[in-house]
């Protein structure tokens, strides 16, 4: 698990907690994390927590979170549960999916 | 040169096979499910395709220690294993156990936004994950097409899945998919275009209110299998695939010759009886004492020390042995004893199959060396005739297979004919009798004739024959006048017979008379004639004496001086 390269402010619980599932390094999966990290940075700065899960380091979550298509992202905060597959490319949806105003 | 013998053509290689395990399924199959690869099972809902698959895995593990995953989209692990405990499949104690491994794959589009492109690596990961957790050889997949309904882009999908199954054969896994049977396609998203290796479809089809569940193997590549459609049916011990039969005619047969049970009739054969092993079929109208026909044959088999087992469909046990002890057939101490054993069920009580079923169950537990069917003829109730046929081909191919004897009997309706019998399986019959009424002026009487007995000669003759306080008693052929005589008209010609015999005694009494009368007669004349005789020649004599007297005196007058005595005086 990589932990979100800025941490929220210690004194305040994070907004948002993300997992997101990606596959190694396959193409889908770096343009997932650029995607997600782009997104948070530009729309959630400073409220929120991401983690990245390999699922090849750690197939038993696999079952766990009922993954199927990858890369995924899970909104695990604040509920309820969201996810949104592909590799994040479709900004619009994801923000959609995460209920966010879109900005420009 | 030499010239060498061509090497001989090395035995063809056969594709490795994994037995399902299925009663029935390995026989059309001819040795299971093709090993490694996935096998597509297409069904309509409610075929079965789910309870398949989960014998399939079932078995794997109990029978062949292959362990299994199943993966399910539609039903959750636990509402699987609960609806399968009934068939005494216990797949969480399977899966404690190390050898199965269930995982329930929620496919909700309402949970999932699809932000551009994704694969479904996910399900790769998870279902190779539960592969390597259990070593598992077989894979259900049930229902993988539950997962176009999860994700909008079906491009991706189909791609997807197409890598799946290329997965699996890598993996070496023997898998089944199963899926909804589509319109104009076997499945409902064209599923068979991916899986190439063996598609397999169940069907499920009410024909006047009967339901039969149908399966096809439309298609195996590498092997042969058979073609046609076979019924199967649900059991309490899971799927059982009709036939559990040999698709070839090559079974031992037996020489030995056993009873009718009935002495009479086995004089009727030259070789006084029939083949262990036969089949032989009593078809009859209404009251012709086919049962009591069976229930001598069976009993003879008891007797003989064999197990016999009998269905009644009209009768129930406890009624055909008061019946049969009528007749002086007491099958009680038999049944007693365990060598007999009545299964009494109305026909209309389940399908075909299910028949067919009960009967290989019942005969797998009993283990007889005689079978009775009384009457096959109801079934057709249930079924149609084509499918009654097919039934019966089927059990008769099974009891031959197993040397088991025999006995069918059969109602037909009078005068419209043995359409049943003759079209049915009366070619499938070694030894084919009818008991008929023959009715005369007046009365009905029992005749009973061989129509064919296979590799045997036998009598043409109808025989009349009687049911007796000591079973069926055939009686001797009387011919009269008109051919065979039975019945009243047998008395009565005995007796004309009788009176014949008589007349002709007093005749030859009365003749004899006459010829002493006569040889009286007869010498009483010659009596008289010689008296007569007796008298004319005494007359005849007496007058030859006195005409020689005289001529003796003539001639001595005449040279009486020369001879006489001078001394003579004359008178």
């Amino acid at each position: 698990m990589i932990a979100s390269p800025r941490p929220p402010n210690s004194d305040e619980a994070p907004e948002f907690i993300f997992q997101l599932f990606i596959t190694g390094a396959t193409p889908n999966s770096a343009r997932a994390v650029r995607n997600c990290k782009e997104i948070c940075e530009h729309y959630l700065a400073g409220r929120y927590v991401l983690h990245i899960v390999d699922i090849y380091q750690q197939p038993e979550l696999v079952r766990e979170h009922q993954i199927l298509a990858v890369p995924m992202l899970l909104r695990m905060e604040p509920l309820p549960h969201r996810r949104i597959i592909g590799d994040l490319s479709a900004r619009e949806k994801v923000l959609e999916a995460l209920g966010l105003p879109l900005l420009p | 040169m030499s010239y060498s013998q061509p090497p001989a053509a090395p035995p063809l290689p056969k594709l490795p096979k994994a037995p399902t395990g299925i009663a029935g399924l390995d026989e059309i199959t001819e040795g299971g499910l093709p090993l490694g690869r996935p096998t597509l099972l297409a069904g309509a809902a409610g075929c079965g395709k789910t309870l398949l698959g989960i014998e399939f895995l079932v078995r794997g593990v109990l029978d062949y220690h292959e362990p299994g995953v199943l993966m399910t989209f539609e039903e959750s692990a636990d509402e699987l294993a609960a609806n399968v405990a009934s068939l005494g499949f216990d797949l969480r104690g399977l899966e404690a156990n190390g050898q199965l491994a269930l995982d329930h794959v929620q496919v909700d589009r309402a949970q999932l936004a699809e932000a551009g492109d994704f694969d479904l690596e996910g399900l790769f990961i998870r279902l190779g994950y539960a592969i390597d957790q259990v070593g598992a050889k077989r894979v259900v997949l049930d229902t993988l097409e539950a997962l176009f309904g999860g994700f909008h882009n079906e491009a991706v999908l189909r791609s997807e899945l197409q890598r799946l199954f290329r997965w699996l054969k890598d993996r070496g896994v023997t898998t089944i998919i199963t899926a909804e049977r589509g319109e104009g396609h076997l499945t409902r998203q064209g599923l068979e275009e991916y899986v190439s290796d063996c598609v397999i479809v169940l069907d499920n089809r009410v024909v006047d209110q009967v339901t039969t569940r149908r399966l096809r193997v439309v298609k195996y590549r590498g092997s042969t299998h058979g073609t046609n459609e076979y019924p199967y049916i649900i059991t309490e011990t899971g799927i059982s695939v009709l036939p559990i039969t040999s698709l070839q005619l090559d079974y031992p047969v037996s020489s030995e010759i056993i009873s009718s049970g009935v002495a009479g009739l086995d004089e009727m054969f030259t070789r006084r009886g029939w083949y262990r092993g036969s089949s032989v079929l009593i078809s009859g109208t209404a009251g012709t004492a086919k049962t009591t026909l069976a229930a001598a044959f069976a009993l003879a088999a008891c007797q003989r020390g064999e197990r016999t087992l009998y269905f009644a469909f009209e009768e129930s046990g406890p009624q055909l042995i008061r019946n049969m002890r009528s007749v002086g057939l007491d099958l009680q101490p038999v049944v007693d004893s365990g060598l007999l054993h009545i299964e009494a069920s109305r026909p209309t009580l389940n399908g075909l199959e299910r028949h067919l079923v009960t009967i290989h169950n019942r005969l797998a537990e009993f283990k007889p060396s005689a079978v009775v069917v009384d009457p096959i003829s109801n079934l057709v109730s249930v079924g149609s005739l084509l499918e009654v046929r097919g039934m019966l081909t089927r059990l008769i191919d099974y009891l031959k297979v197993n040397n088991i004897t025999a006995l069918f009997t059969a109602l037909v309706s009078g005068r419209l004919g043995q359409e049943m019998t003759e079209e049915g399986i009366a070619s499938l019959a070694d030894v084919w009798l009818t008991v008929r009424d023959l009715e005369g002026v007046g009365e009905r009487n029992r005749g009973l004739s061989i129509l064919k007995a296979r590799g045997m000669a036998h009598s043409n003759q109808v025989r009349e024959f009687l049911l007796t306080d000591d079973g069926v008693q055939l009686l001797e052929v009387v011919l009269g006048a008109g051919g065979i005589i039975t019945g009243t008209g047998r008395q009565a010609q005995r007796l004309l017979e009788e009176r014949q015999a008589q007349a002709h005694a007093h005749e030859l009494a009365r003749k004899e008379r006459e010829l002493t009368r006569k040889r009286l007669v007869l010498e009483a004349s010659i009596a008289n004639l010689r008296t007569e005789f007796e008298s004319v020649e005494e007359e005849l004599r007496q007058s030859n004496r006195e005409a020689e007297a005289q001529q003796h005196a003539r001639q001595g007058l005449a040279s009486g001086p020369a001879s006489l005595p001078s001394t003579q005086p004359l008178g």
